[in-house]
């Protein structure tokens, strides 16, 4: 069971059971809306940007594990970051299970726990959706 | 002989990818046959026999490989017309699959028979490839398409049919096994209600010519599709089976070389049926195979399939029925092994990579079916689909590994 252990480590696990920052959203809130159509996994998300930082992200959504712990963890690592930061994150944090860029001695426990993603190529996208939202959302910040 | 067992580890001899462990030492358990099925060493081997003794062009070649190869691929067409009960082997179009099968039905037939404000009816429950070229169909020539609906059970609304039916109505198209209920529809009284309105019928045979005996005469319908790949045959190779009247409406499909009669510069004739409808050199090598593998089902026996693959069936749902928190989807009383469930709590996704972890393939995801899922009210499933290689163990196997993923991914 070692990949799989590796894939669904505790912290994701816990972000799957005990996401953060979820709760259902009004149509109008909703920024992003992303669905992988391999599979179906959805992902809707509410930002609130104020003085150029990202104050506050709320989501909403419906798949695997996978897909909603890392929602739940971009939720809490991008709050608090400044639209410039958040955008560089997100292109670190792709670029990573890309496998394009290798840990790095900064990165934090939550990243080590979803890089474990990696070797399951076909759930690399159930990662990434929502922090493709992310990109979409403050692309014209 | 009527009773004699099915022996099932005889027959998994055959099959070279069940002898392997997967992931060290776990022994492959193969569940997703509504897929692809495995493919036994006599069809692998006729491939490589094609290219190591025979190969060459078919029809065009006045030579020794030419006329073997030829003789084997023509030879094909009437194992496959008596295999399904076709009028003849000229009935016989080779495609690459049922969804090129179902696409030249939309682009030929379709295209002569059906004008605006005419109406086709499809299912609840198709398959998108017989579900998107008639989306297409109705686009290009301003047909309405409906939807016969699907109850809770998983059968179709033949009551609902009898009110969408109206002389307008050119085409009903319906799948006959579906491939996320497993359910097994009333094609003949489909079929009654259709002609009774003077609409042509197909039937996607994708997931019923592989596990139960298919008769075309029988069903009575004008268009019968399967693909090769699941029932022990190579991919790449599918079949059309037309009920010989439709030839008068079917243009060329695509065309080329093969198909034509005389080419002039500016206008030609077409070759008679099937070949006009076979364009370029097509796929030899695919379609000999698909012929041994035919063979080798009627070898063991189609009703000794059905009634084999009915048990095992019967297994399965009881197996999965005594798992707390999951639900299956599809309770009619004809069906086939295809069984689509949801669990509490763990998503299909998750659920699939975990058992993998444990050698056992079954399928996650919205299985072609949007449609249908969105009245499961679901956005993916799990599939177990068995074939007649699988076993009771196997499905024990399944039983245990999803009781052991809702502990890991539902506890605390
Ligand atoms: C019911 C049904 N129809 C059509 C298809 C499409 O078959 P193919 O992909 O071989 O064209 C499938 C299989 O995926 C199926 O299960």
């Amino acid at each position: 069971m070692d990949d799989m252990e590796q894939l669904y480590q505790e912290i994701i696990l816990d972000h799957y059971k005990h996401p953060r920052n979820k709760t259902a959203l009004r149509a109008e809130e909703v920024q992003a809306d992303e669905e992988n159509p391999m599979c179906g996994d959805q992902i809707q998300l509410a930002i609130e940007v104020d003085d150029d930082v990202v104050q506050r992200i709320r989501f909403d959504g419906k798949g695997c594990a996978i897909s909603q712990a890392s929602a739940s963890i971009m939720t809490e690592q991008l709050q608090g970051k400044s639209v410039a930061e958040a955008k560089a994150l997100i292109e670190q944090f792709v670029a990573m299970m890309r496998g394009e860029r290798g840990i790095e001695p900064g990165d934090n426990e939550e990243w080590l726990s979803l890089s474990g993603v990696r070797k399951f190529p076909l759930r690399v996208k159930c990662a990434t959706l929502s922090w493709r939202g992310m990109q979409k959302v403050l692309a014209d910040r | 002989m009527a009773d004699a067992p099915f022996d099932v580890a005889k027959i998994r001899q055959d099959f070279p990818i069940l002898q392997q462990k997967i992931y060290d030492d776990k022994p492959l358990t193969y569940l997703d046959n509504a897929a692809t099925s495995q493919k036994p060493q006599l069809v692998i081997d006729a491939l490589v026999e094609y290219y190591s003794r025979y190969n060459a062009n078919v029809h065009r070649a006045l030579h020794y490989l030419g006329e073997q190869a030829t003789s084997r691929y023509e030879g094909v067409r009437e194992k496959v017309a008596s295999f399904i009960g076709a009028a003849s082997p000229e009935s016989i179009l080779f495609t690459r699959g049922t969804t090129e099968s179902v696409n030249l039905v939309a682009y030929t037939w379709a295209q002569e028979r059906i004008q605006e404000g005419d109406e086709i009816i499809a299912t609840g429950m198709e398959h998108h490839s017989n579900l998107v070229p008639w989306q297409l169909c109705a686009e290009r020539t301003g047909a309405k398409l409906k939807l016969i609906p699907v109850f809770a059970d998983g059968t179709l609304d033949l009551f609902a049919l009898r009110g969408m039916l109206s002389d307008r109505t050119r085409l009903v198209t319906v799948t006959h096994m579906s491939n996320v209920l497993g359910t097994v529809n009333d094609v003949a009284e489909i079929v009654r209600l259709a002609r009774g309105m003077g609409a042509a019928v197909l039937v996607d045979a994708a997931q019923s010519v592989p596990h139960m005996p298919v008769n075309m005469k029988e069903l009575d319908v004008d268009f019968l599709a399967f693909s090769g790949h699941k029932c022990c045959g190579p991919t790449g190779v599918g079949v059309l089976a037309v009920k010989p009247e439709q030839f008068e409406h079917m243009p060329p499909f695509m065309g080329g070389g093969e198909m034509i009669s005389r080419v002039k510069d500016l206008q030609s004739t077409w070759a008679d049926v099937p070949y006009k409808f076979e364009a370029g050199t097509p796929n030899i090598a695919d379609v000999i195979a698909l012929g041994v593998a035919l063979d080798y089902l009627s070898g063991v026996g189609m009703e000794k399939i059905q009634a084999y693959e009915k048990q095992l069936t019967e297994y399965l749902i009881q197996q999965l029925q005594s798992i707390q928190g999951l639900r299956i989807f599809g309770y009619a009383k004809e069906r086939g092994g295809a069984v689509s469930f949801a669990l509490d709590k763990v998503h299909p996704h998750d659920l699939s990579q975990y058992v993998d972890q444990q050698g056992i393939a079954i399928r996650a995801g919205h299985l072609c079916a949007q449609p249908l899922m969105r009245r499961l009210g679901v956005t993916a499933v799990s599939r177990a689909s068995v074939y007649f290689y699988n076993t009771t163990e196997e499905i024990d196997r399944l039983k245990e590994s999803i009781v052991k993923a809702q502990q890991f991914f539902d506890h605390g």
